[in-house]
């Protein structure tokens, strides 16, 4: 109906100051919501595609803390038995035919690599100082086809691992903290009181704190050494997968065919995620609330508008104007506010974001970036769109209503 | 025997504010197609009460409205909207525009609604309505710019833009000189014989209900003769 949005036009018109300022709110709503939404999604996801790309898939490894049916138990099924805080036994961790595994893993064609490791807790030793950490014994070239770690060498080269009997490729933080560069040595200890020396021959930053403060890579056989374990002694295998989002799936595979512990990701991260959905819980509710302050903004305006006008929708109604064009006259002003202000919302949001990922910052040990991380997925542009319309039309909708069932012989008498 | 457009049958209608007081007192009226026709009365009389009984804003009411044998009586509001649009041209005491808008659409508005034919046809029967009222010049002004009796002959045009079958005045002429008067009056007094439209008119102008085809008068809300 041409006529409806003429009408609805005109009277926008009429008052520009007081439609501006309707729109003007929306605007607001919008802009912060697709800024707040594109830095926390672009954090979340600058976060999640680090902890993606340094962890694995599906993480197998021997569960020794995992329940236990006591030895009570055993002999006397079914009976009432009573064993207060029983404690793990002293196993070893060891995966048996950890390689063979492996082979066997990486045959799955939804594979992409599987690589066998162990890691030890051990101090580096600072002078008198000593420096909480851990060593990851690994195979360099699977765990680069993996993790692409010859991309985040900082300094030396991966292969200085495969020459170097005692080589050791060591975090950032941990080299920075230590003060040391390629080519020093350093005496790590083992909680079991084994110190052994050994030469480092690179420094890679995965850039998360929690990763480059504390890990180092040596060779399957140095870790095996220092620990005084066979050759056949592997604490993990860590497989990478086609589709990461099969892990669940998959680790229930593998877990039930090799009777090992099988973790997916999404589990082994799981706080990490339960902070993004807090973060977008935040954000969201944030830009709900600017959005419902600017609904009550266009439904005030309107109310007031229809006030105004009760003359005018008489006489549109003694012409012939049934209650649902009126209706349309004045839901279709809401739109129209909801629909530029939305769209100049976006294009704040847009400016917004854009300055935001312009601004210096200083991650610090926790994760190395210079600039903020933000998102520029259109998604949530036509989000902010839909959720600008949405509340206008909901604003709208009463006072459109009731401007549609004004009577109109009540007005014309009484003038 | 003529063919009957508007017909009613015991219409009683009362107030009920400040008091309970009955305004019409069992009004029966017969209008022929393309009668022109007067309605006169003291102030206060319910002539105005009647006229928006008559074009069906009015729906508080007890009896019977037809028109074009079509009984009108307990229809939804939004029925009677349309068919006001189509069929009633009113011209209301107090000339009422929409003021944002130029006289030109004021005119054009409920044609538009009607949506009878395209915009630019519209434009151009509006602007030969306005051009037979005499107020051409005016068409792109602002409604509210305009002067009583140029706003009064603008809802006129507007109320003939649909070529209603009906058309009611209530004191249509009553902000007019006698020159625009009898325009006005010549104008209904055409439509009436040339187009078969019927014309409801309330007036105070003895001239002008003199001249019509037949006089109703009113009187403490029933009609006297
Ligand atoms: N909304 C109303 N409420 C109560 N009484 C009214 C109302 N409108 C009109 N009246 C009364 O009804 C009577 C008829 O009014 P009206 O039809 O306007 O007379 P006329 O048009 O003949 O001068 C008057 O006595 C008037 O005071
Ligand atoms: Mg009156």
């Amino acid at each position: 109906m041409r006529v409806i949005f003429s009408i609805a036009k005109t009277h926008l018109l009429a008052k520009p100051k007081q439609s501006l300022v309707a729109m003007l709110g929306v605007t607001f709503g919008i802009g912060m919501f697709v800024a707040m939404v594109s830095l926390m999604s672009g954090l979340n996801n600058f976060t999640e595609e680090l902890t993606m790309t340094s962890s694995p898939d599906i993480h197998i490894y021997k569960d020794i803390t995992g329940e236990r049916v006591s030895i009570l138990e055993q002999l006397n099924p079914g009976g009432i038995n009573f064993v207060h805080h029983p404690k793990p036994k002293n196993e070893s961790q060891k995966i048996r035919n950890a390689f063979q595994i492996a082979e066997l893993i990486r045959q799955d064609p939804d594979v992409l690599g599987a690589a066998p490791q162990l890691s030890s807790q051990v101090f580096y030793n600072f002078g008198p100082v000593q420096l909480n950490g851990n060593i990851a014994g690994v195979d360099i070239l699977e765990e680069d086809k993996l993790f692409g770690l010859s991309s985040k060498m900082k300094a030396g080269e991966i292969a200085g691992l495969l020459t170097t009997t005692n080589g050791l490729i060591m975090g950032s933080g941990l080299a920075k903290t230590l003060s040391l560069s390629v080519g020093d040595n350093v005496t790590v200890t083992t909680p079991e009181g084994v110190t052994i020396s050994l030469k480092v021959v690179g420094i890679f930053q995965m850039g998360l704190g929690e990763i480059d403060n504390i890990r180092s890579y040596a060779n399957i056989s140095t870790v095996q050494k220092i620990l005084g374990k066979d050759q056949g002694y592997i604490t993990d295998i860590n497989v990478k997968l086609v589709d990461l989002y099969q892990a669940k799936a998959k680790a229930i595979q593998i877990q039930s065919i090799f009777g090992y512990k099988a973790e997916d990701w999404e589990t082994a991260n799981a706080t990490f995620l339960a902070g993004a959905v807090i973060r977008n819980i935040m954000t969201y509710s944030v830009s709900i609330t600017l959005l419902i302050v600017a609904g009550f903004g266009i439904y005030n305006i309107l109310n007031m508008t229809i006030f105004s006008k009760m003359k005018d929708i008489a006489i549109l109604k003694a012409t012939g104007f049934a209650a649902k064009d009126v209706s349309g006259i004045f839901m279709t002003q809401s739109l129209v506010i909801g629909l530029i202000g939305s769209v100049l919302g976006l294009i704040l949001g847009f400016i917004l974001s854009y300055l935001l990922s312009l601004a210096p910052f200083d991650g610090g040990d926790v994760i190395s970036i210079d600039a903020l991380p933000v998102s520029f997925d259109p998604l949530y542009y036509v989000i902010g769109i839909v959720f600008g319309v949405a509340t206008t039309a909901v604003a709208g909708y009463m006072p459109s209503r009731k401007a549609g069932h004004v009577d109109p012989i009540e007005i014309i008498r009484g003038i | 025997m003529k063919e009957i457009i508007l017909e009613t049958k015991g219409i009683t209608k009362y107030f009920h504010e400040p008091q309970t007081f009955q305004v019409l007192k069992d009004i029966n009226l017969k209008v022929v197609k393309g009668e022109f026709l007067s309605l006169v009365g003291k102030s206060g009389c319910g002539k105005s009460t009647l006229m928006y009984l008559l074009s069906t804003m009015d729906t508080d009411y007890e009896g019977i409205l037809e028109i074009n044998g079509e009984n009108l009586t307990g229809r939804r509001a939004d029925y009677l909207a349309g068919f006001r649009n189509q069929h009633i041209g009113f011209v209301f005491q107090f000339h009422f525009l929409l003021p944002e808008f130029t006289s030109l659409q004021n005119v054009m508005i409920p044609a538009l609604k009607l949506g009878k034919y395209p915009e630019s046809k519209i434009k151009k029967r509006a602007m030969e309505k306005l051009e037979m009222l005499g107020i051409a010049d005016q068409a792109e002004k602002m409604s509210s710019k305009l002067s009583g009796g140029q706003q009064q002959r603008v809802a006129i045009a507007r109320a003939l833009i649909n070529d209603p079958a009906l058309i009611m005045g209530d004191e249509p002429t009553g902000n007019l000189d006698s020159t625009n008067s009898d325009i006005v009056f010549d104008i209904f007094r055409k439509l009436t014989r040339d187009f078969g439209q019927t014309i409801i008119a309330v007036t105070h102008d003895d001239d002008f209900a003199a001249n019509s085809d037949r006089i109703i008068e009113m009187s403490d809300g029933k009609i006297v003769g």
